[in-house]
């Protein structure tokens, strides 16, 4: 391509004076080098986009879905958990997409060799690394809240009408259980089998707020394991494998592989437990597992310790 | 101003820097050569804290890299030109670089136009040419105005448009009163562009002189004398009769010649190039890659 400097000539060292230095150059200077960073490479919007479009999506598929069986077999009513309904495609599948973003935050440095001159332009590592998470926990945590309240609100819209759906403005109170009785007429009959449901569940709009909320803390602290693991591998096929592993396959052998006995006490010591707890609002959690917050605090723990290493490591190793 | 004091790395078993010092004077071209793998791009990843060393300091400016205030009002270093995020457009690449010392913004459009890459600015720079790459480098290391210049290799892959600007960026640099700290395998680039030469092998130093210096220790360096017989030195006859002798300086011949009633026709200096030098001065480095140097004494190492 063409440039508009005449072949071999002398190039003209005319730059203006820069402004007098003072103090030093600090994290103010690198949060601003790192937001740049990330709005200006494409994996940033592809990753968000796909992250918005899939925990949306979903959500009002599931909405139009449960709308539907709803229709046609109203004694599923009872216990439908809507607002979890609505959240769980944006903590299962959007955890893992944001996850991608959190470590190529890291790894793309490393695999593009931009770490190099990075270092080279700011040497206090501590700060270059504290600049990344500030700037990157940020989005992570915008984007997810944004993500969460808009699925929620998305997924609702979708199964309005149908009696269990969840607000924020109001109480919902739905049936807590079912009687079911065969239809009569005998086993053949086109006839709705007889049911009568069993006590309520009255779900206020502090829980379906708490659901969302956490459920977009969980994303975030799930972002930032990601994070962590990628400061680590510096690898980004190593560390989204990582992620995976940890939040998924690992769960799952455990689950398949211990006695039902203590398996569940096991359980509640993985980081990906506590998605399941955050988003339930009809107050029908997995009886083995720790309530909302302290599950929650599990999830931060490995975010803490696992940015922390990377931190150190960050540090302490040769670019 | 770089100073290095016995600086050494190693990495696993094996060495690749040995108690090396040397320091870097403002106001030149100082090239940096050695063999593939002497050590050359380890010690300057070690001058910008990239690598932790072993043993040994680096200071710029007497403060360690790390310590300065504003690293890239001091220091402009070009490494590698493909290290950049391919993704990002030259301009937010230069500016994410600027943001980090609070350069002002106004600067990325400057050195831009400096390197002649404005045009491409807002394209993604995996598209560059390593020639335009080059150049995005080097308007990286412009932004903060620095006093010390640190090249890696710079020429590398260049055609000879982008060898000669370049050449004289690196000399108008110098001009100016900069330090300038350029490496490279290229000898006869080198000998277009280098004042001072600080030459390694296997890690260690080998020499630190000046481009005169370095080249007069040479033993290609000799005497072409026409039509006269030598006293003294070593004397070969050439291909085309001409007289060839080393070991003596050209007054020296001359002199012989004028005591002896010789007509001499022609007397002339042959210099040896950069590069002979240089062959002869890394032939061990290169060549006996097991065996340790010892004793060699650097040349000219007065630092």
């Amino acid at each position: 391509m063409a440039t508009t400097t005449a072949p071999g000539s002398a190039p003209a060292l005319r730059l203006s004076a820069l402004p007098p230095a003072t103090g030093r150059a600090g994290l103010g200077g690198a949060i601003r080098s790192e937001f740049t960073k990330l709005r200006s490479v494409r994996s940033t919007y592809w990753t968000i986009g796909a992250l918005f479009v899939v925990s949306v999506g979903i959500a009002a598929i599931a909405g139009f879905g449960i709308a539907s069986n709803l229709h046609n077999n109203p004694w599923n009513k009872a216990g439908t958990d809507a607002a979890q309904a609505s959240l769980i495609a944006f903590f299962e599948l959007g955890q893992l997409i944001i996850a991608v973003l959190g470590a190529l935050v890291i790894t793309s440095e490393y695999s593009t060799g931009m770490i190099r001159t990075s270092l080279t332009a700011m040497p206090r590592r501590g700060v270059v690394y504290a600049a990344k998470l500030i700037v990157f926990g940020g989005v992570a945590l915008v984007v997810s809240l944004v993500t969460s309240f808009i699925s929620f609100f998305v997924g609702q819209a979708a199964m309005s009408g149908s009696g269990v759906s969840a607000s924020l403005f109001h109480s919902v109170t739905i049936p807590r259980g079912v009687n079911m009785s065969p239809p009569p007429g005998g086993p053949n009959s086109n006839l709705p089998p007889v049911y009568h449901f069993i006590g309520t569940i009255t779900i206020s709009p502090g829980t379906v707020l708490t659901a969302i909320i956490g459920s977009a803390l969980f994303v975030t602290a799930v972002a930032l394991i990601a994070f962590g693991l990628g400061a680590i591998i510096r690898h980004t096929a190593g560390a989204i494998t990582s992620v995976i592993g940890l939040m998924f396959v690992v769960p799952i052998i455990v689950q398949v592989a211990l006695p039902d006995t203590w398996r569940w006490d096991i359980m509640r010591f993985f980081p990906d437990a506590a998605g399941r707890v955050l988003s339930v609002t009809t107050g029908q959690t997995a009886e083995h597992l720790w309530s909302a917050w302290p599950q929650f605090g599990v999830t931060l723990i490995y975010a803490a310790v696992l940015v922390g290493v990377g931190g150190y490591l960050f540090r302490k190793r040769d670019a | 101003m770089i100073e290095v004091r016995g600086l050494t790395k190693r990495y696993g078993e094996k060495v690749a820097v040995s108690n090396l010092s040397f320091g870097i004077e403002p106001g030149k071209v100082t090239g940096f050569l050695g063999p593939n793998g002497a050590g050359k791009t380890t010690t300057m990843r070690l001058i910008l804290g990239l690598d932790y060393a072993d043993a040994g300091t680096v200071t710029v400016d007497g403060k360690q890299y790390h310590d300065l205030a504003y690293p890239m009002r001091e220091v402009g270093a070009l490494l590698d030109a493909k290290a950049v995020h391919g993704g990002r457009s030259a301009y937010s690449h230069l500016l994410c670089l600027a943001q980090t010392n609070n350069l002002p913004t106004s600067r990325v459009g400057e050195v831009l136009d400096l390197v002649g890459l404005s045009d491409v600015a807002r394209k993604r720079s995996k598209g560059f040419s390593l020639g335009m790459s080059q150049r995005l480098g080097i308007a990286a290391t412009m932004l903060g105005d620095p006093q010390v210049l640190m090249f890696d290799e710079p020429v590398n892959g260049l055609d000879p448009e982008g060898i000669l600007w370049i050449r004289n960026l690196m000399k108008a640099l110098a001009a100016e009163g900069r330090t300038v700290f350029v490496s490279s395998h290229l000898m006869s680039e080198m000998e277009h562009t280098a004042d001072h030469l600080i030459v390694i092998g296997r890690g260690k130093l080998i020499a630190d002189c000046t481009m005169a210096e370095f080249i007069a220790r040479s033993s290609g360096a000799a005497v072409r004398v026409l039509a006269v017989a030598a006293k003294g030195g070593t004397a070969t006859v050439d291909s085309d009769g001409s007289l060839l002798v080393r070991g003596m300086a050209a007054d020296m011949v001359g002199d012989i010649a004028f005591e002896q009633g010789i007509r001499l026709h022609e007397l002339t200096l042959l210099r040896a190039s950069l590069e002979e030098a240089y062959m002869e001065v890394t032939a061990d480095s290169v060549e006996y890659h097991a065996e340790a140097r010892t004793g060699a004494a650097p040349i000219g190492s007065g630092v």
